[in-house]
């Protein structure tokens, strides 16, 4: 049988030759993309400096290998994640394929070194691109059926918040059917015609040629042209289509991914490289407009893909706050295309507040991180609520409730304006100080370990048990241990979260002045805020920083700290992972491990545990933030406890106690559920 | 629009915890953080939004000592373009009277079309802004929470009795007196105080203002703090007792026996 003319050979329309047309497509759509490509990047030019993007290599090399090229955070969607690796190795194999059959439009012979189909490696790479094309197409089917017809909530767009995004999905989950189908079609007929290739069984090509076998010279050539010229035209305007929208990512990821946070729970400098006193020359503090936005966070904007994951995971959305982390993202994207359009002149920027976002929405984040936890592509969110808030605090529009804690924060060093010299009175009451004496550094004493109370823990009357269940266990297990007493200021975790980032250099440096001065070796905490700002947003402090669930863990191994067997067996318990604690520095296991070494203990989880679980709504100074929402995060959080058939909600952090004992009244759960801080659990079962 | 903003420093009632000193005529003053006047606050932010409106400057002032600047400085770092000091040995232990004489020096050395002070401020009393008023022969309102900049006159409400509203025009120049919640104060960092931290703030004493000494601070007050105590506490609170039911039914008749419900 004669064999098929190739589209280089061929003459279009009877006298253009072929390999001409390919070569135009070529220069045309590569031509276009380039310029598509600068345009977009004109922003990131103006963009906020960030070179901490470049250090840390090995890290970064990692989160390539295992976010992006290892898809690592797609299961936790099973379905629609797996579809998506399907779809991505599908288009990583396909890729080179792709890039050959370009060149086969003008050299026909033309195959990537080694991957010639006569060579071992060609033939193999043959087979698996067959199926890859076939199992691309069958998951964009899926996909396309699973956006258009059944419409998972997730992807919905509220009114307010712009156009539904059903279409471009589903349009782009054709385009690349048609890649696919032109791909496979292209070979078939080749095949059907009587070329000499192994088409793998129950592939596309494989289906084809069983339909195209026996069809006629005359069509089959018509069929070889048309399909290659049709996946030519699908792939340039593709191409050049991604950057248009959330398909963007396909070509961004592999670089936003590569730039990704690799430090956890700090927050970003006010800007990169500056000092304390290059903060005072700053002309602006914050972002108010799009370019104040570093390069990285504008590359988020670009690579957001729209799934949504993290406003399904965002306590503040799903208690009903005017914030949806996703539509940060795109109401962000959709204005640097409307500000830096492909054609015509860039528009001049409008503050960012009161044009597309709003200061509720910004202030209602509690930087709890559920949101970057789950997001596939390494998209930052609280670095950049961080930077509206001070964008916000520094043209003074702080809202009241907040203006009074902020004020005491900068005249008394903590949040309700207590005096100073009280700040250690639970420590020096006196049936207390009979059973446990802690030293105070005002007192002159000093030691190797320096308990961090911090501001909650010393004051609130009922938290201060926390300080003095803390202060007995490490005394049971011997460790020599002070507290800085009035000299300490809060911790400014809550304060650099919220914006006010000169107040912060003032807390931070006071307490770091403290710490030094007071001759300690190491820091223990139990409270996971302050746990998290001197571990991470202090870098000054070259000391290492302790949870206090890291040295009960320690102390039970070591046998120093002995448990006795759980005082009513009719408890069952479980375990409420505070931000800042577990997502923020990763403490998941040691304080579960904790409960545990209590003989007996009875310990089941939540439906949202570990890095999933739920904010109790407590960070970022929203204990005196009264934000419009439909219900309360700590109200959820309680009914899930609930749920999982637990008697006791065991936290370790101060802030969630306060919500979580809160939220078991309003949810009416007094009789079934209690709250028990993680200290006063042990403090209980201590053999004394 | 030229507006002047009398404003004073004052204990922080917030921050503080207030105990009476051992003579029994004051409180207790050395561990206190002051601030700025809570009703002043409103009243800078609302000649800000004026003179943002109509155009202007904002100047504020105050009878104090070197300690006072802070507070100078707090409300210039808000927005308010010049600060003025008003200091002088014989000013310490003025009463009212004589601090609305100190005032209206400062106000004569001026070409102010508005002078706000806070509706009152730590003594309670609210007669200053009534008596610079008199002494200017100005119109003055007090308690004033809405301001409608107009031509020659402006238009402002006040609160009063029961949660009513009363509004009046009023011609220029004019005292009012700033009620809380006329508006919401914009926030103030240490960033924005260091901003200011080195513009000059002019310290003017009684020579200046063109003031008899005698007049002013203790020689010339005629009201004298005599006693300062904290009332005793009454017989505590009656606790309600039976079932939900019964409680709100007697809640009811208590709040109906006292003119809480009608």
């Amino acid at each position: 049988m004669e064999h098929l003319i190739s589209p280089a050979h061929s003459m279009i329309l009877g006298f253009i030759p072929g390999w001409l047309i390919s070569f135009l497509y070529v220069v045309v759509g590569v031509g276009l993309f380039a310029y598509i490509i600068a345009k977009r990047l004109a922003p990131l030019v103006k963009a906020a400096p960030d070179n901490s993007r470049f250090a840390n290599i090995p890290a970064r090399l990692k989160n390539i290998a295992v976010v992006w090229l290892g898809q690592i955070k797609q299961p936790r969607y099973m379905f629609a994640g797996v579809l998506h690796m399907m779809i991505f190795f599908g288009f990583l194999t396909l890729a080179l394929r792709t890039c050959s059959l370009v060149v086969i439009g003008m050299f026909p012979d033309f195959a990537l070194p080694g991957l010639a189909a006569d060579q071992p490696v060609g033939a193999v790479y043959n087979v698996l691109k067959d199926y890859a094309a076939t199992i691309v197409f069958f998951a964009c089917l899926v996909a396309a059926i699973r956006r258009g017809v059944f419409k998972p909530a997730r992807y919905a767009v509220p009114k307010e918040l712009g156009h539904d995004h059903t279409a471009e999905a589903v349009f782009v989950c054709c385009i690349i059917m048609g890649l696919m189908v032109t791909e496979s079609l292209f070979e078939a007929v080749l095949v059907a015609a009587g070329h000499d290739a192994f088409l793998p069984p129950l592939t596309l090509a494989w289906a084809f040629a069983h339909l195209f076998a026996g069809a006629p010279h005359g069509l089959l050539q018509v069929l070889h042209i048309v399909s290659y010229y049709c996946h030519d035209t699908l792939f340039f305007f593709f191409l050049c289509f991604l950057p248009m929208g959330k398909h963007f990512h396909v070509i961004t990821s592999l670089f936003n991914v590569a730039f990704m946070r690799v430090q956890r729970g700090n927050i970003k400098p006010m800007v990169y490289g500056i000092t304390a006193e290059g903060l005072d020359d700053l002309k602006s503090f914050g972002v108010k407009k799009i370019e104040d936005f570093t390069w990285k966070h504008m590359l988020d904007f670009y690579t957001c893909a729209d799934c949504g994951r993290c406003s399904d995971q965002c306590p503040a959305n799903l208690v009903g706050r005017p914030l949806s982390p996703r539509f940060i993202t795109i109401k962000a994207r959709d204005l640097m295309f409307k500000n830096y359009p492909l054609r015509g002149e860039m528009k001049k920027s409008e503050p960012l507040i009161g044009s597309i976002f709003t200061a509720e929405e910004i202030w209602s984040c509690t930087t709890c991180g559920a949101c970057e936890q789950e997001c596939p592509l390494g998209i930052e969110y609280i670095d950049k609520i961080v930077d509206l808030r001070r964008g916000l605090v520094d043209e003074g529009e702080v809202p009241q409730t907040l203006q009074k804690p902020l004020k005491a924060l900068g005249k008394r060093g903590n949040p309700w304006g207590k005096v100073e010299k009280k700040r250690a009175d639970w420590a020096k009451d006196k049936e207390f100080a009979a059973e446990c004496n802690v030293k105070i550094v005002e007192n002159g004493d000093t030691s190797d370990t320096l308990y961090f109370v911090d501001s909650i823990t010393s004051y609130d009357d009922r938290m201060i048990n926390i300080a003095r269940c803390t202060s007995k266990i490490l005394d049971t297990v011997q460790e020599d241990f002070c507290i800085l007493g009035k000299q300490e200021k809060d911790s400014g975790n809550e304060v650099v979260r919220f914006g006010e980032e000169m107040l912060f250099q003032q807390l931070k440096s006071e307490n770091i002045d403290a710490i030094n001065e007071s001759g300690a070796k190491k820091v223990v905490t139990s409270d996971p805020h302050a746990y998290n700002a001197l571990k991470n947003d202090y870098p000054e402090l070259e000391l290492p920083v302790e949870h206090i669930s890291e040295v009960i863990v320690k102390k039970v191994k070591d046998g120093t700290l002995k448990l006795k067997s759980v005082e009513d067996p009719t408890k069952v318990y479980t375990y409420h992972d505070p931000c800042y604690l577990g997502r923020h520095n990763g403490l998941y296991e040691a304080p579960r491990n904790a409960m545990t070494a209590i003989p007996g203990l009875k310990l089941v989880e939540m439906e949202k545990n570990r890095d999933r679980a739920l904010c109790c709504s407590g960070g970022g100074l929203n204990l005196f933030y009264e934000p419009e929402e439909n219900e309360r995060m700590a109200v959820l959080r309680v009914q899930m406890a609930h749920d999982a058939g637990a008697n006791v909600i065991v936290c370790a952090c101060p802030f969630c106690m306060v919500n979580m004992e809160d939220a078991i009244k309003v949810a009416g759960l007094d009789d079934q559920l209690e709250a028990i801080e993680l200290t006063e659990l042990i403090e209980q079962h201590m053999e004394k | 629009m030229e507006i002047l903003v009398c404003v004073k420093r004052v204990p922080d009632s917030a921050e503080n915890e207030i105990e009476m000193n051992a003579e029994g005529n004051d409180i207790e003053r050395d561990d206190l953080v002051f601030s700025v006047n809570e009703w002043d606050n409103y009243a800078v932010e609302e000649a800000i939004q004026i003179v943002d409106n109509v155009g202007g400057t904002v100047t504020v002032v105050t009878v104090g000592d070197d300690e006072s600047d802070e507070v100078l400085r707090r409300e210039m770092a808000m927005g308010a373009a010049k600060g003025i000091l008003l200091t002088d040995d014989a000013f310490e232990g003025s009463d009212c009277k004589g601090v609305a004489t100190i005032l209206k020096g400062c106000v004569d050395k001026g070409n102010y079309d508005l002078i706000f002070t806070g509706a009152q401020a730590d003594e309670g009393a609210g007669a200053v802004g009534g008596m610079l008023a008199a002494m200017m022969d100005y119109p003055y309102a007090s308690l004033v929470n809405k301001i409608e900049a107009g031509d020659g006159k402006l238009t402002i409400g006040r609160e009063i009795e029961g949660g009513n509203q009363e509004m009046n025009e009023i011609d220029l120049p004019c005292v009012l007196s700033i009620q809380t919640g006329i508006n919401e104060p914009r926030y103030v960092g240490i960033r924005g105080i260091r901003q200011v931290s080195g513009v000059e703030i002019p310290e003017l004493g009684a020579a200046d203002l063109g003031l008899d000494a005698a007049a002013v601070g203790e020689a010339g007050a005629k009201v004298k703090k005599v006693d300062y105590f904290v009332p005793e506490s009454g017989d505590g609170a009656e606790m309600l007792e039976g079932s939900n039911d019964q409680i709100i039914e007697k809640l009811i008749e208590i709040l109906k026996a006292n003119g809480g419900l009608q």
